[in-house]
């Protein structure tokens, strides 16, 4: 069988995500993270293993940050994250990911 | 508003979610008479929903006769083929006729353009549709039970009141978790699905898969897709588009030490799948949790005031190569919808009155079905499912083919020489070949 390039564009996560419609919700983030919980629990490297869309990543002194933005609403993260180390819950109703496709 | 004025309900049913599961409950509940309004958080139903795309249409047929003729369906399945791959090798068993076609038994949808037309079913039936606001939270009051009784929604600064709340709020079932109705599953019960819609003209599809017209062929996948990660892939057919895309089980994606974007990303450059998607445009790319529990994940489904339909109650089927939610989900909504309507008709809508939706759910295929399939969560959860297997099939498909010269064995030989040499032992393969006639 043949390898080679990979078979189909764009091929980052941003790129794919571009394609996206997502109406932002400028007012307040659904994702919120306790730092301290998530340090402690080991929560930070499983939220940015999971998440399909990119939205977390780690800063060198454990940090974990989240680009709500791109969210695509799938509830991997909070399934994942230790009691108390994530609050979140879906964008308010309108905003976030609008699937065309689906 | 005087405290009686607050009190009355302003429906008989209130109906969280505009999927298949809501929808069609929705649908039923107006056709029989009763007030209701359908609320979705999404600006347009089905602007959150994604699936792998094949919907088991027997059902929905029965709500909506003739409907795979009016709805926005892609392609009707001819074809499942069933590969099993390992780094540089597949094999696949092919499953094409006729008996798929007429009458029609699966179709492929994408759910952007399908959901819209179920929630204008239910419009056009009566219903009331809410789109673009999320629900909160229930609105509960103390009630006979260890539970509140559920007497409304909350939606913003906005209280709506019903005699039925009907939770088809999908996986993350958080207004059930919300009141103890359900517990948070565990990470093996929950697989992530992460999906592309890849764009390719009508006639390279046709002739990739070896379909004509409106027909579809439907590829489950499993092996080095998912880098030996419990789970697999779906490849299916729309009209001028692939659904490609992965599901991971949680709890052995985390332990794996692999992100879901390194596994989706190699299975789209795989061997065995790139020919399929060779220049094509991903259109879209998302994610959404599946429920993996089957039977044990159902529990609860009944409250005081409220009851708890499609994937919110853990209705899917996950037989390693299909997944079923679309059509149990509205399985649910035809049994809720019976039993929400007697409990209304009879002025009982306590967990008491309203238990008769469990019973016609109990009743029928949705249940019967994951009864039947008990077994297969337990079963996928062996390892050897997602790897070695993969290798078992290909070195036997590769001694029966590769002609070097050497007398040929019979069939039966080549089989045992190629478990030899593979990482499966004899007792395994029996023991999981029991394991699997019982469980699927
Ligand atoms: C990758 C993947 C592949 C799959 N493949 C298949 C397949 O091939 N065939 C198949 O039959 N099934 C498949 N499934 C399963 C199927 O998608 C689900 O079982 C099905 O969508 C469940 O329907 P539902 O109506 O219960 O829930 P959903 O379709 O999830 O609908 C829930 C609705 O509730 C809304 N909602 C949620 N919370 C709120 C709130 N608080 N306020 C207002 N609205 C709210 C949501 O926006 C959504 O519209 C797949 C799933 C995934 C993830
Ligand atoms: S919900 Fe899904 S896409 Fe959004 S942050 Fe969590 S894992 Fe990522």
């Amino acid at each position: 069988m043949g390898g080679g390039a990979r078979a189909v564009n764009p091929q980052t996560t941003a790129e794919r995500l571009g394609h996206n419609r997502f109406v932002l919700d400028e007012a307040e983030s659904h994702i919120e993270i306790d730092q301290e919980v998530c340090r402690r629990t080991g929560t930070g490297k499983r939220l940015v293993a999971v998440c399909p869309a990119g939205v977390y990543s780690e800063l060198e002194d454990g940090t974990i940050l989240a680009e709500y933005a791109a969210c695509l609403e799938c509830g991997t993260c909070l399934a994942v994250a230790s009691p108390g180390a994530l609050r979140w819950h879906y964008p308010r109703g309108g905003f976030g990911v609008g699937f065309r496709e689906g | 508003m005087t405290e009686q004025a607050a009190g009355e309900p302003d429906f008989d049913v209130i109906v969280v979610g505009a999927g298949p599961a809501g929808s069609v409950t929705a649908t039923l509940l107006a056709r029989q008479g009763l007030s209701v309004v359908l609320v979705e958080r999404g600006d347009t139903p089905g602007a959150k929903n994604l699936s792998g795309g094949v919907l088991y249409g027997r059902v929905l047929d029965e709500v909506f006769p003739g409907f795979v003729d009016q709805a926005p369906v892609e392609r009707r399945i001819t074809r499942h083929v069933t590969t099993f791959l390992t780094a540089d090798s597949s094999v696949a068993i092919d499953y094409a006729g006729g008996p798929l076609a007429a009458p029609v038994n699966a179709v492929t949808v994408l759910r952007a353009r399908f959901d819209p037309w179920l929630a204008e079913r239910a419009e056009e039936a009566g219903a009331f549709l809410m789109p673009g606001v999320r629900v909160d939270s229930l609105l509960t009051e103390p009630g006979p039970g260890a539970s509140p009784r559920v007497v409304g929604v909350r939606a913003g600064d906005d209280e709506l009141r019903a005699r039925v709340v009907v939770a088809a709020d999908g996986v993350n079932s958080f207004l059930a978790r919300s009141i103890g109705l359900r517990p948070k599953p565990p990470e093996h019960h929950l697989a992530v699905g992460v999906k592309a819609v890849v764009g390719l003209p009508r006639r390279v599809i046709e002739d990739r898969f070896g379909v004509t017209g409106d027909e579809g062929a439907a590829h489950a996948i499993v092996g080095d897709c998912t880098l030996g990660i419990g789970g697999g892939a779906f490849l299916y057919t729309n009209t001028e588009s692939l659904s490609i895309g992965v599901v991971l089980r949680l709890d052995d994606l985390v332990r794996s030490g692999r992100t879901a974007v390194e596994v989706f990303e190699h299975c789209l450059a795989h061997p065995g799948l790139a020919p399929y998607l060779r220049d094509g445009e991903v259109l879209e790319y998302g994610s959404h949790l599946v429920a993996e529990g089957g039977l044990g994940m159902v529990g609860q489904v009944v409250g005081d005031g409220l009851v708890v339909v499609g994937e919110a109650a853990g209705l899917t089927i996950n037989s390693g190569l299909t997944v079923r939610g679309m059509d149990l989900a509205i399985g649910s909504a035809v049994a809720a919808a019976r039993g929400v309507g007697e409990a209304v008709a009879a002025g009982d809508t306590s967990a008491t009155g309203l238990a008769a939706y469990r019973r016609h759910l109990d009743e029928s295929f949705v249940m019967q079905d994951l009864r039947t399939y008990a077994k297969a969560p337990a079963f996928l959860e062996r390892g050897r499912m997602y790897g070695a297997y993969g290798e078992l099939a290909a070195g036997l498909f590769h001694d029966v083919f590769s002609l070097d010269g050497s007398p040929r064995r019979h069939l039966a030989a080549t089989a045992w020489r190629a478990v030899r040499r593979s990482p499966v032992t004899i007792g395994q393969l029996m023991s999981d070949g029991w394991a699997g006639v019982r469980a699927l």
